[in-house]
């Protein structure tokens, strides 16, 4: 026995190491995206013993639900619109990149959106965009620019530009904090060397900073698609999707028929075609850090 | 260092800088600063139309203890508390052990399995809400803090994992072989050798973990859905509806629940910042 175990410990003890987070990852993680695929196929209310199948059914039903489409074009505005973050996120940081006068204190405060929760940041927005007590409609009428206020959250056309932009607050945080780092990391010899040649300004942030921030961004970019994919909390606490399912993205009407209309089937066809479109990212994203991992 | 530094324009150049600086930032916080002021007034100033002036009456102590006194806030802190805490423990144990073995051991699968932790990070939590939630019913934990613990356990060491895998795998080797040669078993090599070394790393993901558990909603929504239960973040969201229009009270709680997690980040920021971006620079 005590043999045994001299000759093999360093291949048993590796999967001894690993069982326990194998075992919570399979339960909570694997497993569950397994039977929510499967369960797509059925018609279940959640409550009954049985499963009906009926195939494709609640894909096809999907197609036919306006609901859906507005869900997805929502989600299309979210990505597209958050794709702003990492830009406005460099520019902040090339702006606040310089040391002295309390410039860590301000890169803290700068940072500060992202570290509340999004329900706070919600419920902060929902104040700022309401008609008769909001910011935006004071200053709006303040400086002469509207005459009657404008309901951001009750108008069906403007309500998810009102919310995206509401997400754009931390998740620029999170941008700038991003490139902050990144910023930090670039070797001065290359810039040294980049403005002996005469290179400044808008060149040389084009030819010598951006492609060394070039993991920043990478990085930025993830984070972002997939924030803006998630994108749940705030709709929840700024309008429930509403009015009249305008402001609804994926994530929030799947939820909405799971657990509000008992339809699990209809929610897990709903949960696969979100999951199918983040696989994409999360496939790229896989490729990149495995192709990193040889590179080392 | 880019930009130009500061120190090397003129004077006049400088001052500018700061003042815009300090004005951009000052925009930046704009909301919660309306949120601050709001929670300071009364509702008579609030029905009266004054956001932006000096609050006519300080109610600063009025509005917080009215939160405590009138709502389960405080009972909604200590939940978010004893959920939050029991997580980042559970997190980092199941995965810094993990982590040591995809970091430091030669095995098939090994790639496969990293990979499948990485993965699991990004995944929408939509795909896993029914079965999670039709799995915790049946183990009889729904509305229970346990519950919610469970889960935030097993998906956070998804995140807890790669981060300190990446971390252990950047250790020397010759280290491990070393203690090796010297008779050690694996498991003292972990205990005595790795966990001291991985101490900053732990100590980063800590805080990320405590952040991110301590502001989930959705997991608090599907999971649970009692008072005695509930974190801040749902307990907030419920006591929106109950306060209607008493923004002066919703901005008061607003700000009590942020304040754990914003005191967390600057009693932590450098490890804060490491975890949060990690791979950021190259090497």
């Amino acid at each position: 026995m005590r043999d045994f175990w001299e000759n093999h410990q360093l291949k048993i003890v590796p999967w001894m190491l690993l069982t326990p987070a194998l075992i919570m990852f399979s339960i909570y993680v694997i497993y569950p995206i397994i039977q929510s695929l499967s369960l797509s196929f059925f018609e279940w209310d959640g409550l009954a013993d049985e499963k009906t199948y009926i195939g494709f059914g609640n894909y096809l039903e999907l197609f036919d639900d306006d609901v859906f489409w507005t869900s997805l074009k929502n989600n299309l505005i979210w990505v597209i619109f958050y794709l702003f973050s990492p830009p406005i996120g460099l520019a902040i940081a090339l702006f606040l990149n310089q040391k002295g006068l309390g410039m860590r204190l301000v890169k803290s405060l700068f940072f500060f959106p992202f570290v509340i929760s999004q329900i706070v940041v919600g419920l902060m927005f929902t104040w700022f965009y309401d008609p008769s007590f909001g910011l935006l409609n004071t200053v709006l009428q303040g400086i002469g620019l509207i005459e009657e206020p404008i309901a951001a959250l009750s108008s069906e056309r403007g309500v998810t530009y009102a919310i995206v932009f509401a997400g754009l607050w931390p998740q620029i945080a999170y941008c700038m904090i991003l490139y902050l780092t990144g910023l930090n990391g670039i070797s001065k010899g290359q810039i040294e060397a980049a403005s002996l040649d005469g290179c400044s300004g808008w060149r040389m942030l084009w030819h010598v900073i951006l492609p060394q921030l070039r993991p920043a961004t990478f990085i930025a970019i993830v984070v972002t698609v997939i924030g803006s994919l998630r994108s749940f909390d705030l709709i929840a606490i700024m309008t429930a999707g509403g009015p009249y399912n305008s402001s609804s993205v994926l994530a929030f009407f799947m939820y909405e028929q799971s657990i509000t209309n008992y339809r699990m089937g209809y929610g897990a066809a709903i949960a696969t075609i979100l999951f199918l479109i983040m696989s994409v990212y999360i496939a790229y994203f896989l490729t990149r850090m495995l192709q990193q991992e040889r590179i080392r | 260092m880019f930009p130009t530094p500061i120190e090397k324009v003129s004077p006049t150049a400088r001052t500018a800088y700061h003042a815009g600086v300090w004005v951009s930032l000052l925009l930046w916080l704009l909301p919660l600063g309306a949120m601050f002021l709001t929670s300071f007034r009364s509702l008579a100033d609030i029905s009266m139309g004054n956001f932006w002036g000096i609050p006519s009456e300080w109610m600063i102590i009025e509005n917080y203890s009215g939160v405590f006194q009138t709502t389960p806030m405080g009972r909604f802190l200590l939940n978010s508390l004893m959920i939050t805490v029991p997580t980042v423990a559970g997190a980092l144990a199941i995965s810094s052990l993990a982590a040591y073995a995809l970091a430091k051991y030669n095995f098939r699968l090994n790639i496969v399995l990293f990979a499948m932790f990485i993965g699991g990070n990004f995944i929408p939590f939509q795909i896993l809400m029914i079965p999670v939630r039709n799995l915790t019913i049946d183990l009889g934990l729904y509305d229970t803090i346990i519950g919610l613990v469970l889960f935030h356990v097993a998906f956070q060491a998804g995140f807890c994992t790669l981060f300190l895998r990446n971390f252990i795998k950047a250790l020397p080797n010759s280290l491990i072989e070393a203690a090796r040669c010297d008779g050690a078993g694996e498991f003292r090599i972990f205990f005595v050798l790795i966990l001291p070394l991985i101490r900053p790393a732990l100590a980063a993901l800590a805080v990320l973990i405590f952040t991110f558990v301590w502001n989930d909603y959705f997991w608090a929504l599907v999971l649970v859905q009692s008072d005695s239960v509930r974190p801040v973040t749902a307990g907030l969201e419920a006591l929106k509806g109950q306060w209607l229009a008493s923004w002066q009270m919703i901005a008061a709680g607003a700000i009590i629940a942020a304040i754990p997690p914003v005191s967390m980040f600057f009693l932590m920021q450098k490890h804060f910042i490491a975890g949060l971006t990690m791979g950021a620079t190259k090497g």
